[in-house]
């Protein structure tokens, strides 16, 4: 089965995106991007829990029957969630007890589940790592851009607590892009999460009309010119 | 607004929705002076400000959706808004609080469900809830009704107030007239019984008259649009009866924590909403039957909220609940055709 990389790349991060087009995983999406620290931590932990599991099951996936392919794909993903949540734990234990939760429930994140039954046990390894990555990437992608919108509106900042992930030296990252903000708490809450997803999704959709339009009044030019070029005799 | 004209004659003016939503504004004139008169010029610099606000939100809206832009402004549903806002919110709240209550409830409350007839829920309610849930401080600080508690009334002056809205700029005499509305009062009444609470807050004792006068003044104005026959009996009686009977219930059993019905039918929204909030005719129910359920559920979700919820006024967050239980109240609720013996969906309704 020819693997087309490129196709792979583009579905995971734009075409068939986990969580602007298959809407998938939303629970952690809408529950921890209140600030894009959070989310870019949460999207990095699934990231790398995508990447193992699509792995490990591409490898296995001549020797796992059919009828109990689920709780070994569950079995795979938890030990990789396990791993990660020990070393979040090790390694950036704040971020870990905010996210609380929602670490050891990457494990119920549908968008890994689907990705390791519709493609990862189908498809060789190289193909599989790949799309691991770019439905991660695009996942986390999304993840970002939520948490960086809700935390402009709800905090006026950007970019706030950073060392929590990267060390001591990004507390620095901090941008206050208003001074004296008052705050505007519906971004930070559950609802304002749900309208920013919609507006996300609504963007992308716009965006894909319009692309669609630009394809569809393309080739008409081209097709014009060839046909007549070779004419030789008299047209009736 | 479709009413059955029974006697003759049989001709009449093809009402349209820019002629109920003019009278509706008309309607609200004695409430707003009501409230300019006993909270200052900060109300009325509100209204003004919010329907500004309104109408460009709307042209730019309507002219994205390339809709006919003049034809739906005629339909005034965009000023009826901001003026329902601007009376429910503080008179010295900043200038963004209306800017992102009218962006909230123009773009997302009503063009986002399809723009007029097809909203779900009443934007000046879904802008209400949204600035109280995002603004908890800028929204509950009231300013005190300064005729009632011995001050003239434009203690305030029209410029001074301009200022503080749009500026910042605190007048010199606020802080002495800053105070929470008797809700507020009432719901961080803490150990005290209702009666003690009265004579914790003076301030309040002596003012409370002047949410009596407004709450009346709403009244005149929904009796208006009754008479104009503008909407029907069916929510307001439903909304206030239910409120009054839960609260006398409360009241006769525990007086000392639950206040008086008098109390909670004249201050707050409780009227604003009785004739101006829930008869808005896209929001609420159809049929009267489906009315009286619609409201009479608003009713009690107010003393509910009011009494064990996290806010002091309950009326927003009543009126969505209630926006949205409104389709399934409807498919229950319907009338029976003439000439046929039952609905034929839903629950066998026989009205």
């Amino acid at each position: 089965m020819a693997t087309d990389y490129q196709k792979i790349t583009l579905d995971g991060l734009w075409t068939n995106n986990p969580a602007l087009v298959q809407l998938l995983g939303l629970c952690p999406l809408l529950a921890v991007t209140g600030t894009v620290v959070n989310a870019l931590g949460l999207g990095i932990a699934s990231i790398l829990v995508l990447i193992g599991s699509n792995l490990t099951i591409s490898m296995f996936r001549h020797f796992v029957p059919d009828s109990v392919r689920l709780p070994v794909f569950v079995m795979v993903i938890a030990s990789f969630v396990t791993c990660i949540e020990l070393l979040m734990q090790a390694f950036t234990y704040e971020l870990y007890t905010i996210l609380g939760i929602f670490i050891p429930l990457i494990v119920t994140n549908c968008a890994i589940m689907g990705r390791a039954d519709a493609f990862a046990c189908k498809n060789p390894v190289g193909a599989s790592l790949l799309d691991g990555i770019m439905m991660g990437l695009g996942f986390t992608l999304v993840l970002v851009l939520l948490g960086a919108m809700r935390e402009i509106l709800g905090l006026g900042t950007l970019f706030t607590d950073m060392n929590l992930l990267f060390g001591p030296a990004a507390e620095s990252w901090k941008i206050t892009l208003v001074d004296d903000y008052s705050g505007f708490l519906f971004a930070i809450l559950p609802p304002g999460a749900f309208v920013g997803m919609g507006l996300i999704v609504a963007a992308k959709n716009i965006i894909d009309q319009r692309l669609e339009e630009r394809r569809k009044q393309q080739p008409k030019t081209p097709s014009e010119g060839p046909k007549r070029a070779r004419i030789t005799g008299n047209i009736s | 607004m479709a009413l059955i004209r029974i006697t003759s004659p049989h001709t009449h003016r093809p009402g349209n929705t820019g002629d109920v939503m003019r009278t509706v504004i008309l309607a609200t004139l004695p409430g707003m002076a009501a409230m300019t008169f006993f909270f200052g010029w900060g109300t009325l610099i509100q209204i003004l400000w919010g329907c500004l606000l309104a109408v460009s939100f709307e042209a730019a809206i309507i002219k994205l959706r390339k809709r006919p832009v003049s034809f739906y402004l005629q339909d005034y549903s965009a000023i009826v808004t901001a003026v329902l806002l601007g009376l429910a919110i503080p008179p010295f709240a900043p200038w963004w609080v209306m800017f992102v209550g009218i962006l909230f409830a123009i773009a997302i409350a009503k063009h986002m469900y399809g723009g007029m007839g097809s909203n779900p829920f009443n934007p000046a309610m879904a802008a209400y809830a949204l600035l109280l849930v995002s603004f908890p401080v800028q929204m509950t600080s009231w300013s005190a009704p300064f005729v009632m508690v011995g001050e003239g009334w434009s203690i305030i002056s029209f410029i001074d107030s301009l200022q503080f809205i749009f500026s910042g700029i605190q007048p010199a005499l606020y802080d002495a007239f800053s105070m929470a509305t008797p809700l507020d009062v009432m719901k961080h009444k803490g150990g005290f019984t209702t009666e003690e609470m009265w004579y914790q807050s003076p301030l309040l004792a002596e003012g409370i008259g002047a949410w009596h006068a407004v709450s009346a003044a709403y009244v005149m104005g929904g009796i208006f649009l009754l008479y104009r026959k503008i909407f029907t009996w069916h929510a307001p009686v439903a909304m206030l009866g239910t409120l009054a009977a839960v609260s006398t219930l409360f009241f006769l059993i525990d007086p000392d924590n639950y206040p008086d019905p008098f109390f909670h039918l004249t201050t707050g929204a409780t009227m604003l909403a009785a004739f101006f909030i829930i008869t808005d005719p896209v929001t609420s129910c159809t049929s009267n039957k489906g009315k009286l359920w619609f409201a009479a559920g608003i009713g009690l979700l107010i003393f509910i909220i009011r009494s064990w919820g996290n806010y002091p006024d309950a009326v927003a967050f009543a009126v969505l609940l209630m926006n949205l239980s409104a389709p399934f109240i409807d498919q229950y609720t319907q009338p029976r055709t003439y000439g046929h013996a039952k609905a034929k969906r839903g629950m066998k309704g026989n009205s």
